[in-house]
């Protein structure tokens, strides 16, 4: 993943400058004597570099930019059925902007995206951490859990949000069994037929799904860690916790920000989950951006609008990749 | 000798990405004028083998091939929309009768009579459910609607009758309820089916799309809030689709639901419970119910070549004749369109007759608010999830259905 970080940045006609700084500073002492006749091979040079990076910006503008400009334009037209047998879709300046802005379910959506993505962060994190952690140590077994863990990552999203369904039912669900069988719950939690739990209980879901990623990437970043490091920390007498604080943390932190923007990335334009659990009710009290953008382009066919959504969330999205980047960069920058 | 490779890596990447670009923008095939092909969504392989044996059957006395293109019902309207702009629309087009307005509007469908198809004969409510603006553009081989299903042996042990009113299915359903078991189950979803079933409660209690806050729809929320209060329905209705209700139902767990014909194959397969059909209660004794009328249409894409358009049209007149209507009718469990063949299928299945004359008076729900329906749908979701989650009073609940129904309009 992070490989793929620099070479993503280098698209940027910006970030053309260091490398060459750097290659300039290379050839520094030639440069001094014979300026005129080094000329043409640096031009040549700097063309071979944009050669090779001539098809993955072919690639990138075809597939990236090209839909990401369509999709910009078209929430300012009026982009109807009409316009895929026509083509003619009319500008109507800020009408769908104003549109979705005015819609009522929009704020809301926006607040359950933010409720929705934190709560599923927080929880996927943490228990990832946890676990990842735990399993850090060897263990007889170990392995085999680790493995079992896995699970719920290789069941398609939409297997699992029907199972959960059964499990969550008010009635006849295991959960509200158990809980009634504990004398917890008397009556049964309403996990997905009542507002004010529906999203709480997506979340859960979401959670548990996510544990697995979680757990996979941080505990490969704490193989990382040398084991001397806790073994001087043992002889300085730092408590278990004070480790993990000192050495674990610090050490874990690029692994960290890697696992959180991607978590962040995903959660914040969660669909089939929702769809499938409780198709944005009770009450659009699940409702998020990703299922207003499916309503409005797909069931409404009202794309303009649903471009408005879609853009929403790409910035959103973009905000939060521009400050992965730079705190990437900042990583490199001390790591040096 | 560094640079011929790298400029070889780069014009052998840029000829890789040249059909890319062409893929992109030109994928119309090039269609043989012998085959009539149809978008559909007929995945399952046991319909797409159904629906291929009735278009052979039509196909082969007129020298002609069918080829079915089928995708899942929920993606048929995007992407037959995809297919529309890069000019490679199918000869016929199979959509849900709710969608059909939207195409029509684009002017993109051939009015039928233009093609070749009589459209005499066929039930008033199929006929406007594939009309649009007065002009006939698809036409439903077979349509379905809802009805009350009912255990017959659970209504026999509490020495009941299957309700006819609404005061009726109150009583009955909370006799019916007990232990495990509801008296009664509806989907009340916040997408299609929810509002499926919820709009035959609607219209027959006087309630009007167009005008959502007209202060007659308030009494059927008032009736599934009302079932909801008394314990005879599950809480869990928010959250169930139209499979979910026939799943508690062959379970035991509820005594009645509203459900349609399309869950026959699913009963009849099992034999827990004894099943019966009856029409849906109204408000007063004496009243017809309305229900919706469902289905999908064939509708003729217009086309540059008239001999494709002719070709379709041939195929859709074949398929709709009394006897195909009858065998498709009976293959899927729905009730044929031409009013002499409904006679027939009635006849012949006396279990589903109530399907038959529900769906004589069966309503449309495109023929008032056409285009606007999609929009009318999640209002009026969004009314009676409220309603049964407690957030809003019936009244209120409607009045903002209405608003965010009339927000879209310009």
């Amino acid at each position: 993943m992070t490989t793929a970080v620099p070479s993503a940045g280098s698209f940027e006609p910006a970030a053309q400058s260091p490398s060459d700084s750097a290659d300039s500073s290379a050839g520094g002492p030639a440069k001094t004597g014979r300026t005129a006749p080094n000329r043409p091979r640096r031009d040549r040079h700097s063309l071979l570099r944009w050669m090779f990076v001539l098809p993955a910006l072919l690639y990138m503008t075809l597939f990236f930019g090209y839909p990401l400009v369509r999709n910009i334009v078209m929430s300012f037209q009026r982009y109807t059925p009409t316009t895929y047998f026509t083509g003619e879709a009319p500008f109507t300046g800020l009408d769908n902007w104003r549109a979705v802005f005015s819609n009522e379910l929009f704020a809301d959506s926006l607040w359950h995206t933010a409720v929705f993505t934190v709560g599923s962060l927080v929880g996927q994190f943490t228990i990832g951490l946890a676990l990842a952690v735990f399993f850090s140590r060897r263990f007889r077994l170990s392995g085999v859990i680790r493995a079992v863990l896995l699970l719920p990552w290789l069941v398609p999203m939409v297997v699992s949000a029907v199972v959960w369904r059964r499990v969550l039912d008010q009635d006849h669900g295991i959960l509200n069994s158990a809980l009634q069988a504990v004398g917890l719950a008397d009556g049964g939690v309403p996990w997905l037929s009542s507002p004010s739990v529906a999203l709480l209980s997506a979340i859960m879901v979401n959670i548990w799904i996510g544990i697995p990623f979680n757990m996979v990437i941080l505990y490969g970043g704490l193989q990382e860690i040398p084991r001397q490091l806790y073994e001087a920390a043992a002889l300085d007498g730092a408590s278990p916790w004070r480790a993990f604080r000192s050495v674990t943390l610090p050490l874990l932190r690029p692994v960290i920000t890697v696992v959180l923007v991607l978590g962040f990335m995903s959660t914040v334009k969660i669909l089939d989950l929702i769809l499938a659990l409780t198709s944005g009710g009770p009450a659009d009290s699940t409702q998020t951006l990703g299922t207003v953008t499916y309503q409005l382009s797909f069931l409404q066919l009202d794309f303009g609008q649903g471009a408005v959504v879609g853009n929403v969330l790409i910035v959103i999205s973009a905000v939060f990749a521009v400050l992965y980047l730079r705190a990437n960069r900042a990583d490199f920058g001390t790591g040096k | 000798m560094r640079r011929p490779r790298g400029i070889r890596v780069v014009a052998a990447a840029s000829a890789a990405l040249v059909p890319v670009t062409l893929g992109l923008t030109g994928c119309a095939a090039t269609p043989d004028p012998g085959t009539v092909t149809v978008l559909n969504s007929a995945t399952d392989a046991a319909e797409h083998g159904a629906n291929q044996k009735f278009f052979d059957r039509c196909a082969e006395p007129l020298g002609l091939k069918v080829e079915q293109i089928s995708v899942p019902a929920d993606t048929v309207a995007s992407k037959a929309l995809r297919m529309a702009s890069s000019d490679s629309l199918t000869d016929i087009l199979e959509l849900d009768g709710s969608e059909l307005p939207q195409f029509a509007e684009t002017g993109g469908l051939r009015p039928l009579d233009e093609v070749g198809l009589d459209t005499g004969g066929f039930s008033d409510s199929a006929t406007s459910l594939g009309s649009y603006d007065g002009t006939q553009y698809a036409v439903a081989r077979s349509v379905n609607s809802l009805a009350l299903l009912y255990n017959k042996d659970l209504l026999r042990a509490a020495d009941l009758e299957p309700p006819t009113t609404w005061a009726e299915l109150r009583q009955t359903a909370k006799k019916l309820t007990s232990g495990d078991t509801y008296g009664m189950a509806f989907s009340a979803s916040p997408n299609a089916d929810g509002v499926y079933q919820f709009l035959p409660f609607f219209w027959s209690g006087g309630g009007d799309e167009a005008r959502l806050d007209n202060g007659k729809g308030e009494a059927a929320l008032t009736l599934w809030k009302q079932l909801l209060g008394d314990g005879s329905v599950s809480k869990s209705v928010v959250n169930w689709n139209q499979q979910d209700v026939n799943d508690q139902f062959v379970a035991g767990r509820a005594a009645m639901m509203i459900n349609g014909p399309w869950q026959v194959p699913v009963l009849s397969a099992q034999d827990k419970v004894d099943w019966a059909v009856a029409t849906i209660p109204v408000p007063e004794a004496g009243q017809d119910a309305i229900a919706p009328i469902g289905g999908t249409v064939m509708a003729v894409p217009k086309s540059d070549d008239s001999g494709r358009e002719k070709n379709a049209g041939k195929i859709l007149t074949c398929l709709n004749s009394e006897r195909n209507q009858l065998a498709w009718g009976e293959s899927v469990n729905n009730v044929p369109t031409k009013a002499s063949a409904a006679t027939s299928y009635a006849e012949k299945y006396p279990r589903l007759a109530p399907f038959v004359d529900l769906v004589a008076t069966a309503r449309s729900r495109t023929a008032e608010v056409g285009t606007r329906w999609p929009v009318v749908n999640d209002a009026l979701a969004g009314a009676f999830q409220s309603v049964l989650t407690g957030g809003a009073g019936p009244e209120q609940a409607l009045r903002n259905a209405q608003r965010q129904a009339s927000a879209g309009e310009k």
